[in-house]
C-alpha cells in the first residue's frame, strides 16, 4: 500500500523574474536580478534583506501593482504577463489582499465600512452579507466595540488591525504584508503579528511579510533574504519562535 | 452605506464630506455663478422683450409695399449719349397691384399671425383754428386689430373706426383740444376732405406716434388719398418676431414686391440688441468658466491628497474606470448642488428686482417672465460643466499607478 503526499496548492509562482527601471534611457538600471520563488498554500514566510535590496519591488510585482521587466508570473496557477490591466486589477482584487506599514485606511468611512470596501468595490453595491461578514472580521481582530468609529478616530495598532481585516475582507488566497508592524510600538507589533499568524493557521491563506525585523522574521516557517536583487538564501525556519 | 446606492456614489459623497470647507466653497461659488446667470439672463431677456414689444407696439413686423420706382432713361438709339447724372424719380403714393391676390398669396406662408391691408398717406387734421400734419392710416379694422394692439392702447372710446369715425393719439387729441364725440375734419393733398366723429384715444408710449397717427376707416383713407380701391402696404404679424427678416425675404421672393422687416428698418436697434446678447452670453461664459475652473482646482487639490487613498482603492481592485467614475461625480454633484441653489438664488434676486425697480407710478419698469426652462437649462449646463471641469483630475486619478502612489 503506497502513501501519496498531500497534495500542495501553489499560491505564487515566479520564474526568472526582473525588473528594471528607466528602460531604454542612460539611467537603466536592474533592481531585481531573474527571481526564482514558489510560496505554496498556508505558508507563512518573512521576506528580509537591507534597504535598497528590492524587497517592495519584488512586493510590488507579485501584488500585480506593476508588472516584471522579464520572466514570468503565476498567481493561483494563472499567468498574469499577458494580462490586460482591467484583468489584472480584478486578479489582484480576487486573490490579493495588502497590508502596507502605514495602514492607509479611508478616513472618511468607519472601520466597518473600511473592512467593506473591497467587496464593495468590486460587487458595485453593500449588501447585508457583506456587511456581516466585514463585522465577523473585526471580531476576529478583537475590534467591535469600534467598529463604526472613523478610521481616524483609533489608536495605530487597531488601525492596522483594521487593515489586516480589510486584506481578508475578499477571501484572498495570498497577502502581502510590506513592515506591517514597521510604525508600531513593540506590544502592538506583536500583537499584529500574532493576528497574522492566527489567520495564517486558522483560515490557510498563504502569507509573505516584508520585514527589517530579525525578531518578527524569527516568527516566520521561511525566511527568504533578498540582497542586491537576488535571493541569496531561501530557507525554512526551524526554529519557529511562537508566542503566547 | 445606502444599499441602493453604488460603491462610486458612495465613495464620492464620503470625499466631498471629508473635505466639507472645499465642497462648501465651491458649491458656494457654483451657486453664486449660476444664480448670476439667471439673473442676468431673465433680466436681459426681459429687457430685450420689453423694448420690443414697445418697438411693435405701433410697428407691424412685416411691411410689403410697392417696388420703389425707378427713373429709366428713354433712349432714341444705341449711340444716343446718357447722363451720367440721372436724377431719381420721386415717389408717389401709389396702390399694390392686385392687392387681393398678393394678399391671399402672403396668407399661405407658414408662421404668419395675420395679414391687413393699408392704405396710409400724409394729411392735415383741423380743428377750429388748429391744424396738424398726421399719418392718415386706412384700416380694415378686424384684421388690423390683430396685426397692431390697439385695443391695448386705447386710453378712452374703442379702437375700430367706422366709416365716419376716426381714433387719434392722446397728443393730438391734447394739441387740438379735442375729446370722444369730437368732430375733426381730415385733409389730404389730393384736395379731398372728411369731417368725422372722434371714437377713440390711443397711447402709445410715444409723444411722436401719439402726435402723428390718425386711424380711419380703409375706405374712407382711399378715397382721401385718392387710391380707389387700392392700398399702400400690406402688414403682416408673424408668431416669432425674430424670423421676420427670414419671412421678408421669401415674401419678397413670393411676390416681387418689397418687404420691409421691422429687424431691416430697425438695424442700429437691432446691433445694440445684438451686442447686448453678445455681452450677457460673454458673462455666462466667463461665469461658468470660473465655476468650471473651480471646480476642476477643488478635484485636482483633492487627487493630490487622496493620491494614497487612491492607490490603496486600486490596490484593492478598483478598477481605472471606478476611479474615473468617482471623480466625474464629485464634478456632477457639484455642478447640480451648486446650479440648484443658483437658481433658487437667481429666482430670489429677480423677485427682489421685481419689487424694486418699479416707474414712479408704481408700476413695474418691465416684466420679467421667470421662464422654468432657464432653470433647467442653467442646472443642466451647471451639472455638464462640473462633469467637463472632473475630466482632467478623475483621468489623472485613474491613471495614477498605485505602487507609486501608495508609496508617495
Amino acid at each position: 500500500m503506497s502513501v501519496t503526499a498531500p497534495l500542495k496548492i501553489e499560491t505564487l509562482r515566479l520564474e526568472g523574474v526582473r525588473k528594471s527601471y528607466g528602460i531604454g534611457t542612460p539611467v537603466e538600471a536592474e533592481v531585481l536580478h531573474g527571481i526564482d520563488l514558489a510560496l505554496q498554500a498556508g505558508e507563512f514566510a518573512a521576506l528580509i534583506g537591507p534597504s535598497g535590496s528590492g524587497k517592495t519591488t519584488l512586493l510590488n510585482l507579485i501584488g500585480l501593482l506593476d508588472r516584471p521587466s522579464g520572466g514570468t508570473l503565476f498567481i493561483g496557477g494563472q499567468k498574469t504577463s499577458a494580462l490586460a490591466d482591467t484583468e489584472l486589477t480584478r486578479l489582484r482584487g480576487r486573490s490579493i489582499g495588502f497590508v502596507f506599514q502605514y495602514h492607509y485606511l479611508l478616513p472618511a468611512f468607519t472601520a466597518l465600512e473600511n473592512v467593506m470596501m473591497p467587496v464593495l468595490a468590486a460587487r458595485g453595491h453593500p449588501d447585508e452579507e457583506m456587511r456581516a461578514t466585514a463585522a465577523a472580521l473585526l471580531d476576529k481582530v478583537g475590534l467591535t466595540p469600534w467598529r463604526d468609529n472613523k478610521a481616524n478616530d483609533i489608536s495605530g495598532g487597531q488601525q492596522q488591525r483594521v487593515a489586516i481585516a480589510r486584506a481578508l475582507a475578499m477571501r484572498p488566497p495570498l497577502v502581502l504584508a510590506d513592515e506591517p508592524s514597521g510604525n508600531l510600538d513593540t506590544q502592538s507589533a506583536d500583537s499584529v503579528f500574532d493576528l497574522m499568524r492566527s489567520v495564517n493557521e486558522t483560515s490557510g491563506t498563504t502569507f509573505l511579510i516584508v520585514t527589517h525585523d530579525p525578531r518578527l522574521a524569527q516568527r516566520c516557517d521561511r525566511i527568504i533574504e533578498l540582497v542586491d536583487g537576488n535571493i541569496l538564501s531561501d530557507r525554512p525556519n526551524s526554529n519557529v519562535i511562537r508566542r503566547g | 452605506m445606502n444599499r441602493f446606492a453604488p460603491f462610486e456614489w458612495i465613495t464620492a459623497v464620503r470625499f466631498m464630506q471629508e473635505g466639507k470647507v472645499q465642497t462648501l466653497l465651491i458649491i458656494t461659488g457654483v451657486a453664486l455663478g449660476v444664480g448670476v446667470i439667471v439673473f442676468m439672463s431673465a433680466l436681459v431677456a426681459g429687457m430685450q422683450a420689453n423694448i420690443i414689444r414697445r418697438t411693435l407696439n405701433y410697428m407691424a413686423p412685416i411691411v410689403v409695399i410697392p417696388p420703389t420706382q425707378v427713373a429709366r432713361p428713354q433712349r432714341p438709339d444705341e449711340k444716343a449719349a446718357v447722363s451720367a447724372l440721372v436724377q431719381p424719380r420721386s415717389q408717389q403714393l401709389r396702390s399694390i397691384d392686385q392687392w387681393q391676390k398678393v394678399r391671399a398669396q402672403i396668407e399661405q406662408l407658414p408662421d404668419l399671425v395675420a395679414v391687413t391691408p393699408v392704405a396710409s398717406g400724409p394729411g392735415f387734421a383741423l380743428r377750429g383754428e388748429a391744424s396738424r400734419a398726421v399719418t392718415v392710416i386706412g384700416i380694415e379694422p378686424e384684421s388690423y386689430l390683430r396685426v397692431i394692439a390697439l385695443a391695448e392702447k386705447i386710453v378712452a372710446g374703442r379702437p375700430n373706426p367706422g366709416t365716419a369715425d376716426i381714433v387719434i393719439g392722446i397728443a393730438l387729441a391734447s394739441d387740438l383740444g379735442a375729446t370722444i364725440g369730437d368732430k375733426l375734419r381730415l385733409a389730404t393733398a389730393s384736395g379731398a376732405a372728411e369731417t368725422l366723429n372722434i371714437v377713440g384715444i390711443l397711447d402709445f408710449g410715444s409723444k411722436g406716434v401719439n402726435q402723428r397717427n390718425v386711424y380711419i376707416a380703409l375706405r374712407v383713407a382711399q378715397n382721401l388719398l385718392n387710391l380707389a380701391g387700392g392700398v399702400s402696404s400690406i402688414e403682416i404679424k408673424v408668431q416669432d418676431p425674430f424670423a421676420a427678416e427670414l419671412i421678408a425675404q421669401a415674401i419678397e421672393a413670393e411676390t416681387g414686391l418689397e418687404a420691409d422687416s421691422w429687424i431691416r428698418t430697425n438695424a442700429q436697434f437691432f446691433s445694440a440688441v445684438a451686442a447686448q446678447t453678445l455681452s450677457n452670453t460673454l458673462i455666462r461664459f466667463f461665469v461658468g468658466l470660473t465655476a468650471a475652473l473651480g471646480i476642476a482646482s477643488v478635484l485636482v487639490v483633492s487627487v493630490v491628497q487622496k493620491s494614497k487613498e487612491i492607490g490603496i482603492l486600486r490596490a484593492m481592485g478598483t478598477s481605472r474606470l471606478q476611479v474615473l467614475r468617482l471623480f466625474l461625480l464629485q464634478g456632477a454633484v457639484m455642478g447640480l448642488t451648486g446650479s440648484l441653489l443658483g437658481s433658487l438664488l437667481g429666482w430670489a434676486f429677480l423677485m427682489l428686482w421685481r419689487g424694486w425697480a418699479r416707474n414712479a407710478d408704481g408700476s413695474p419698469m418691465f416684466i420679467i417672465v421667470i421662464e422654468p426652462m432657464l432653470f433647467v437649462l442653467a442646472t443642466a449646463g451647471a451639472t455638464l460643466v462640473g462633469i467637463l471641469a472632473a475630466m482632467a483630475p478623475a483621468r489623472r486619478a485613474a491613471r495614477l499607478d498605485p505602487a507609486v502612489a501608495i508609496r508617495g
